[in-house]
Formats: structure tokens, C-alpha cells, sequence
């Protein structure tokens, strides 16, 4: 992976949706050259995949996400591993992370309620054997996203012309 | 009552955008290839440290010459980014943008009758402050077939027994065009022939796309005849925050220093410890716009070629500089339609000087989607004019 590759990806991840075209100007490569690097980096699994980034709240879906962290024991010779893999098979669950500190895992879920959150906890993750402990936190209001702010603001004023 | 405008305010030419600047008031929708200067917002880590600081109650003057931890951060940084040494005690001065170490920069040199080099086409300010000075500001060109560098051939031509200095700018406003060091080698030797002074104004040299700055001073042995000036506005997105800094050696830096004592006292406090912030802990916030702006780079030089404007490729800062030859208009008139009839700002070559003649200055410091906007916007207006 090169200075290209690496740049073919910040752009990417920005905006998923540049033609190989735009792409090929922006990087000063061929648009063949440019659609190959991505086609590798596919396929070497460092591009995973192409998303919009919603505002579900703006949608007014009414969804709700949450933050639930877990204490786990781990398990010899697996670690985490395996009990991570049985959470990421919930549809609800949109992110499961190993992290430092007082809890293992971080898992993000979405939900139609709160209700539907807490009976999602109690009924599936909080009996799974090996998990000691859940903490859940509801996400009142999102205010950055994947490097996106949501908040509206007024741009700063700039003047037409300068030298 | 007496006019009592004097001789040399009367005879300093008005900005020449001053009247595409009221046009573009007029009207809504305009997007402006007209500004030079970033579209980002300061870094945030920037403004915390100014605003945690004016909370700490630091409002008050700081030195002539500036911050001594500025100054401590600059002189190292600039010795292992660019191989520049210039110590912080004696041999820098941290002045309100490069705008205000120019103006000293040239006090400090010229006396009445002065010939001052200016490399053209160059920022508008260079030739006023000679004038103002008491000197005499006599243009370069540094034209297309040289890729906007200065030739040193050119330069001789124009060297006199007065000549005492050269202004010159790279990378350049408004061509985009960057010296290299065997570049700057030819015009080495002349400075040394003659025994002229350089005041290199290296406000953009963090915008350099392809290859390495080379600094003026760093250059054989021009460091002894050499003003440096640069600031934070361009690399940091800090224009309104008004920090440049001159370094020179001893009895240079002393001489602008003293007109700077008087005339400006120190720099703003809350300007200087942003930009200590942004020399200690800015570097991967600028990284990251100069990838963007090389991106838009690519983009305006290929769309601008694409409609029949030929541009050459600028090397650094952020402006695109192509010719309007090829439509029949002349840069003035060009400007001005495209203004008018599709609300798209560019600023006439002609603006910054001779050399800019027949092109257009576009700034590609604005959004992709602008950028875009604007190419469109353009297309169409060529289609309408020049279709034969």
C-alpha cells in the first residue's frame, strides 16, 4: 500500500460515491491504475463497504440506539473471541467493540424503543453465560458521526474577493 | 482647504478587485474563485489554546519581537523542516501577517531613489510598499514559457547600478508556480553579482505539492542577503488571526524590528499563541488540508483544460492560473462577463501586474461541490461565447 492507495481510501471514506473518473483526477493516476488499486483494496477486505451516513433522527423514525457494555469472562483458549461472534449475529447489534477499561465489550445497538432496547438486554445479551455485567446507555442525541458534525451552523461570513 | 492627501498616498494605485468586489455584493448565489484564502476554519485545537488563554487572562502586549516560545518553536521548526537557521533571540520578529513583515522588510532597505525588483505577477502589495517606501518598484516578468519562475536573464535585464533588492514569492499568488533549487541557483549568482538583497516571501511554502520547498536563504550562500518572510494564514487557515514572522540576519532583523516597535508594538497575543499551538501540535490538521487542496488542485487544472483554459500545472499554494487566450477576451473582460452573466468570481491576471496579462487568478480554496459548481458554470459560459 502506497501514498495513492492511502489517499484513494481518506476519499473514499469521505465520500464513497466519486466516479473512478473523479477519483483518477483527484489522485493523479490513470482511471485503469485507479480502478485496480480499489479492486485490490476490496479485495484484500481493507475496503468492507459503501455507506450512506443517516440521520436517523432527522428521519424521525423514532429509532433509538444505545451504548451496552459488558463484563465478560473470557474463555480459554478463545478469549473474547467466540462470544463476540455470537453477539455480532443479532441484526440489532451495529457495532461490537474489545476495549480497555472497566468493561470488555462495547456493543452499539438500534431499537424501535427504549423498551425495545431493554427487553433486547435482558432476554438475549445480559443471560448469555460468561457475560457478569451490562450497563446501557440510551444515545439522547448525536452530535458527530463517523467525522460528520450534525449540528447545523451558520458559516462564517467571507468576503467575495481578497488579493 | 488644502488637498491634504499626500503625493504618495494619491499616486499608490487603487486595489484592482475593489470593483468586482461590489458587483459580487450585488448579487446571491456567486461562488467566488476570488478568495485568497482558506475555506477551513482555524484548527480547533488552535483556537482552544487562544481562547484558554484569554481566559487565563493573557490579553496584554507581548514583546517587540514576539513570544520567546514562539519564537523557540519557530527557529527549531524551521531548521528541521526547511534547513533554515535564524536564531530566536536576534534574527526573528513575529509581525502581524506577512502583509506587515513585507512593509517593515522594505522600510528597513529602501532609500529615496532605490530601485526594488518585484517579480511579476506578484501580490498586490509589493509595488505600493516600495513606492511608499520612497523607492522605486521595478516589475519582472515571469511569464508563461518560464512556468511563471522567475529567468534569470530576464532579471538581469532589468538590473541597474540603483537596483538594491528583488520581492519575490514562491510559491507564487497568483500563478501557483514554485522555484526549485537549481532555479534559485541562477538567480543566486545574479543577487551575489550584484549585490542585491532578497526579500522572499514564502507565505505559501507548506503548499507545496510536488517535491520539497527550497527555501531562498538556504540557497548557496544567499542566507547573508536574505529576508525571510512567512507566516501562519495559508498552511494554518489563520488568515483573520493576522501572525507572520521575518527572520534575516542581526542587522537586518534589527532595522525592521525597530519600525515594527513603533508602528505596531507586537503582534495580537491571542493570534501567537494560536499559531504556538498550530507550530507544536497543528502538523496532521495541515497535512490534512494540504491533501485536500492538492485534490482540488487535480481537479480544477483537468476541468479548467477540459473546457478549452489552458492551465498549467501549479506546483504549490492555491490558486490556478490559466490562460483566456484562446476566447478572444481579453482577462479583464472575461472576469467581469463571467461574473455577470453566471455568477462565478475570478480575479483578472492583470490585477498583479504585467505578467498576468490574458489570465485568470482562481482560487481553488472552496469546496469540492463549488469547485465543481463553478467549472459547470463556466463550461457554459465558454459554450455560449467562444462556440464557432
Amino acid at each position: 500500500m502506497d501514498e495513492k492507495d492511502l489517499l484513494l481510501l481518506h476519499l473514499l471514506e469521505e465520500n464513497s460515491r466519486l466516479s473512478i473518473g473523479e477519483l483518477a483526477v483527484m489522485t493523479e493516476l490513470g482511471p485503469q491504475d485507479a480502478e485496480c488499486r480499489i479492486a485490490a483494496l476490496e479485495a484484500a477486505g481493507i475496503i468492507r463497504s459503501y455507506n450512506a451516513l443517516v440521520d436517523w433522527e432527522r428521519a424521525g423514525t423514532g429509532e433509538v440506539a444505545a451504548i451496552i457494555e459488558l463484563k465478560v469472562n473470557p474463555e480459554r483458549d478463545y478469549g473474547y473471541d467466540r462470544i463476540a461472534e455470537r453477539i455480532t449475529r443479532f441484526r440489532q447489534v451495529r457495532s461490537l467493540r474489545l476495549i480497555t477499561g472497566t468493561y470488555d465489550l462495547q456493543v452499539i445497538i438500534t431499537g424501535k424503543s427504549m423498551q425495545d432496547i431493554a427487553r433486547f438486554v435482558s432476554e438475549y445479551i445480559a443471560p448469555m453465560d460468561r457475560i457478569r455485567e451490562t450497563a446501557t446507555h440510551i444515545v439522547m442525541k448525536s452530535y458527530k458521526e463517523n467525522g460528520h458534525a450534525f449540528l447545523e451552523k451558520e458559516s462564517a461570513e467571507r468576503i467575495p474577493f481578497s488579493p | 482647504m488644502r488637498d491634504f492627501v499626500s503625493e504618495r498616498a494619491r499616486t499608490i494605485p487603487p486595489s484592482g478587485i475593489r470593483k468586482f468586489f461590489d458587483l459580487a455584493l450585488t448579487m446571491e448565489d456567486v461562488i467566488s474563485l476570488g478568495v485568497g484564502e482558506p475555506d477551513f476554519s482555524t484548527p480547533w485545537n488552535l483556537c482552544e489554546a487562544s481562547i484558554y488563554s484569554i481566559e487565563q487572562g493573557g490579553t496584554s502586549y507581548t514583546s517587540n519581537r514576539g513570544l520567546q516560545p514562539l519564537r523557540e518553536a519557530l527557529s527549531r521548526w524551521l531548521a528541521q523542516r526547511y534547513g533554515l537557521a535564524y536564531s530566536p533571540d536576534h534574527e526573528m520578529v513575529i509581525t502581524t501577517g506577512v502583509s506587515e513583515g513585507l512593509d517593515i522588510a522594505v522600510r528597513a532597505v529602501t532609500d529615496p531613489g532605490d530601485e526594488i525588483l518585484v517579480g511579476e505577477p506578484c501580490y498586490v502589495s509589493y509595488a505600493p510598499c516600495v513606492t511608499l517606501a520612497g523607492g522605486t518598484p521595478v516589475p519582472v516578468s515571469c511569464g508563461e514559457k518560464d512556468h511563471f519562475r522567475l529567468n534569470p536573464d530576464k532579471l538581469m535585464e532589468r538590473i541597474t547600478p540603483r537596483s538594491k533588492a528583488l520581492i519575490m514569492n514562491f510559491p507564487n499568488n497568483p500563478t501557483g508556480a514554485v522555484m526549485r533549487r537549481d532555479d534559485l541557483n541562477g538567480i543566486a549568482d545574479i543577487a551575489t553579482d550584484h549585490d542585491l538583497l532578497l526579500i522572499s516571501d514564502e507565505v505559501y511554502s507548506e503548499l507545496t505539492y510536488d517535491g520539497e520547498h527550497a527555501a531562498t536563504a538556504t540557497v548557496g550562500d544567499l542566507w547573508e542577503r536574505t529576508i525571510t518572510l512567512n507566516g501562519f494564514s495559508k498552511a494554518y487557515a489563520m488568515t483573520g488571526w493576522r501572525i507572520g514572522y521575518l527572520c534575516a540576519p542581526e542587522p537586518l532583523c534589527d532595522a525592521a524590528l525597530k519600525i515594527h516597535q513603533y508602528v505596531m508594538l507586537c503582534a495580537p497575543v491571542m493570534g501567537q499563541i494560536a499559531a504556538l499551538e498550530g507550530i507544536r501540535k497543528g502538523e496532521a490538521e495541515k497535512d490534512q488540508m494540504v491533501r485536500e487542496y492538492r485534490v482540488r488542485r487535480n481537479m480544477i487544472v483537468d476541468g479548467l483544460n477540459r473546457i478549452g483554459l489552458s492551465c498549467h500545472v501549479p506546483e504549490g499554494a492555491f490558486y490556478a492560473f490559466p490562460s483566456v487566450a484562446s476566447t478572444g477576451m481579453s482577462d479583464l473582460e472575461f472576469a467581469e462577463r463571467l461574473l455577470m452573466e453566471e455568477h462565478v468570481g475570478v480575479v483578472p491576471g492583470s490585477v498583479f501586474g504585467t505578467g498576468g496579462k490574458d489570465h485568470l487568478r482562481c482560487a481553488y480554496a472552496v469546496s469540492r461541490e463549488n469547485l465543481k459548481e463553478a467549472l459547470k458554470r463556466m463550461e457554459h459560459f465558454i459554450e455560449t461565447h467562444c462556440s464557432s
